[in-house]
């Protein structure tokens, strides 16, 4: 295994203590491979890409383990991390904006995980970073390379963001919703080129979204957050195909579909909130027991598809 | 005429007085000519002599040099220190930023005429001991600044992508932050250098500063109050070369802060 994430807990500071934002969340990526991880805001779903990348706000505490390539992350120091990060892990953000310094020109940008961990000279690296963007099937990469943040539209940007995520040609590639800031059809280009990328170099993908398309598309396996615990996780077919969790089918149910008969949404009754002591999910899910109140039972699948209900029988059913 | 035009025509002046003085003056500052004291302008001496028949004119000249030398270390202080300052306690957070804002606050609650006083008290008086302690008083300023608004820097995306790339926080502070605050400073540094020039003033008029043969507008106007009744143009005319350059550098800062925001230029 590439990451290998286990039993992950994360307390941020909040005044006068802490919040228990992330809950034992476990998985694993094959090299290679994507996983989708996708979840309504305030999940947890971003803070644990964050505790991957070591990139954390200050004060927060991590217990559990984030293995990769053999070396515990969670344990890491600060300098391991900063020569780990861009190197052998980078990450690609929400906002393509603000992502890109505005008083720095694009191929300086792209180039910099080259002259911080490979020490290419600055012409070099220029060289290089003109390379990088046509990787990214950039039109008309040299003129990019000299323009600033500004002359460029958001797609452009966000391509460029990957560009300089991919610079040292890292293992992991963390995109915390790298599409959600763009329109549809640059979405689409964007997702298809992280595909053809990670084809391309065996990159390994952990892409966080809240967009179910999205993660169907272009993921493997997928893992359903909320309140900060994994509920469902599995193939992307078997999770989204056959889901088996209340707040899955209720995620599933609460997506407009194009062609079908115009009808009210299915939303999830109540306000986002997590419960404390056992089920996140308990307070708004519909099929909720006594029971709930206690960590809910793993229930495991056939193709490693992974529920978190005690409504979830051995066999694979909701009762 | 746009602040920023009149701000760079007064500062302009200002200079201009200033650099004339080392090369040319009307008469030598400074020199005593007890048969023309008090004489009121004319053709020879175009704003007239003190009392003790120093040429006024030439000092305004001269003292114009004082001004700019004492707000020009003054700032400089303040920005090394306060730049520094507020970039460590942005970029290490904890402790480290608490202990730095605290002893800020300190500072800004301790009078900077104190710290002058006490100065003058331990070394004797000088314009040296003037500067320092403006200098002094304008770390806090800058430092404040810089931290408040090198947080909103880190704040932003790109600061966090930065650090995803593999940056260490002090590499980031240079490349990334700094940059994006010099607008912010460059603003407070005129500002600064106004409220230097003013407290250079006050200093010397106190008798905290400048000391003779030494010429400094403060001084001048300390030397004229005793004559206030008798000939009054000699507080007016160091008074107006004070106000003029602090005008000016008042401008000079409101002007650059439209020219370098871009929302404001927009705008227009």
């Amino acid at each position: 295994m590439l990451l290998s994430v286990e039993n992950l807990c994360v307390d941020l500071a909040v005044l006068g203590g802490f919040k228990r934002v992330v809950r034992g969340v476990s998985f694993a990526l094959a090299e290679g491979q994507s996983l989708g991880v996708v979840g309504e805001s305030g999940s947890g779903k971003t803070i644990t890409a964050l505790a991957i990348m070591g990139l954390l706000p200050e004060g927060a505490l991590v217990s559990g383990a984030i293995r990769f390539e053999g070396r515990d992350l969670a344990t890491a120091s600060e300098a391991q991390m900063q020569k780990l990060r861009g190197d052998r892990v980078a990450m690609v953000f929400q906002e393509p904006m603000s992502a890109l310094n505005p008083l720095h020109r694009i191929g300086d940008q792209v180039a910099e995980p080259l002259r911080l961990h490979r020490g290419f000279s600055r012409a070099r690296a220029g060289a290089e970073a003109v390379r990088l963007l046509t990787r990214v099937r950039l039109r008309d990469p040299e003129r990019l390379a000299r323009a600033y943040p500004f002359a460029l539209s958001g797609g452009e940007r966000q391509r460029a963001m990957i560009a300089m995520a991919l610079a040292c040609g890292p293992k992991l590639l963390i995109a915390d919703e790298p599409t959600t800031a763009l329109d549809v059809t640059v979405q689409a280009g964007i997702l298809d080129l992280l595909a053809a990328l990670g084809r391309e170099t065996g990159l390994s993908i952990l892409l966080v979204s809240h967009d179910l398309a999205v993660i169907a598309r272009h993921c493997r396996r997928v893992l359903v957050m909320y309140g900060g615990a994994v509920m469902e996780e599995g193939p992307v077919e078997a999770v989204l195909g056959q889901a088996l969790h209340p707040y899955t089918r209720a995620l599933l149910a609460a997506r407009p579909t194009i062609g079908a008969p115009r009808v009210r949404l299915a939303a999830i009754p109540g306000a986002y909130a997590a419960a404390a002591q056992g089920c996140a999910f308990a307070p708004r899910c519909p099929l909720a027991l006594p029971a709930c109140e206690r960590e809910p039972p793993t229930v495991a699948l056939a193709n490693g598809h992974v529920v978190r209900c005690v409504r979830v029988t051995p066999d694979g059913r909701l009762t | 005429m746009s602040n920023l035009r009149l701000g760079i025509f007064c500062v302009g002046l200002l200079v201009l007085a200033a650099l004339l003085s080392l090369v040319w003056t009307p008469y030598p500052p400074a020199v005593i000519d007890v048969p023309h004291k008090l004489i009121p302008p004319s053709a020879a001496h175009w704003l007239g002599a003190d009392a003790l028949g120093r040429d006024v004119a030439s000092e305004i000249l001269a003292g114009a040099r004082v001004s700019l030398l004492v707000g020009v270390i003054a700032v400089g202080i303040g920005l090394s220190f306060g730049v520094a300052l507020g970039l460590i306690a942005a970029s290490v957070k904890g402790v480290v930023e608490d202990a730095i804002m605290k002893a800020c606050d300190f500072a800004f609650a301790f009078p900077a005429l104190l710290l002058a006083i006490l100065l003058t008290a331990t070394y004797g008086p000088g314009v040296v001991n003037a500067i320092a302690a403006i200098g002094v008083a304008n770390v806090p300023v800058f430092a404040k600044l810089t931290r408040a608004a090198a947080n909103g820097v880190l704040a932003r995306e790109y600061a966090l992508a930065a650090r995803a790339a593999g940056r260490g926080p002090f590499a980031i502070a240079f490349e990334h932050v700094l940059p994006n605050i010099a607008a912010a400073l460059i603003v407070q540094a005129t500002i600064q250098f106004a409220i230097a020039i003013l407290a250079e003033a006050a200093l010397s008029y106190l008798g905290l500063g400048a000391q003779p043969p030494l010429v400094s507008w403060g001084r001048m106007l300390a030397d004229a109050q005793a004559w206030l009744y008798v000939a009054p143009r000699l507080a007016v005319f160091p008074g107006l070369a004070v106000a003029f350059s602090v005008l000016g550098l008042n401008l000079l800062g409101d002007g650059l802060r439209d020219a370098l925001d871009p929302k404001l230029r927009a705008r227009r």
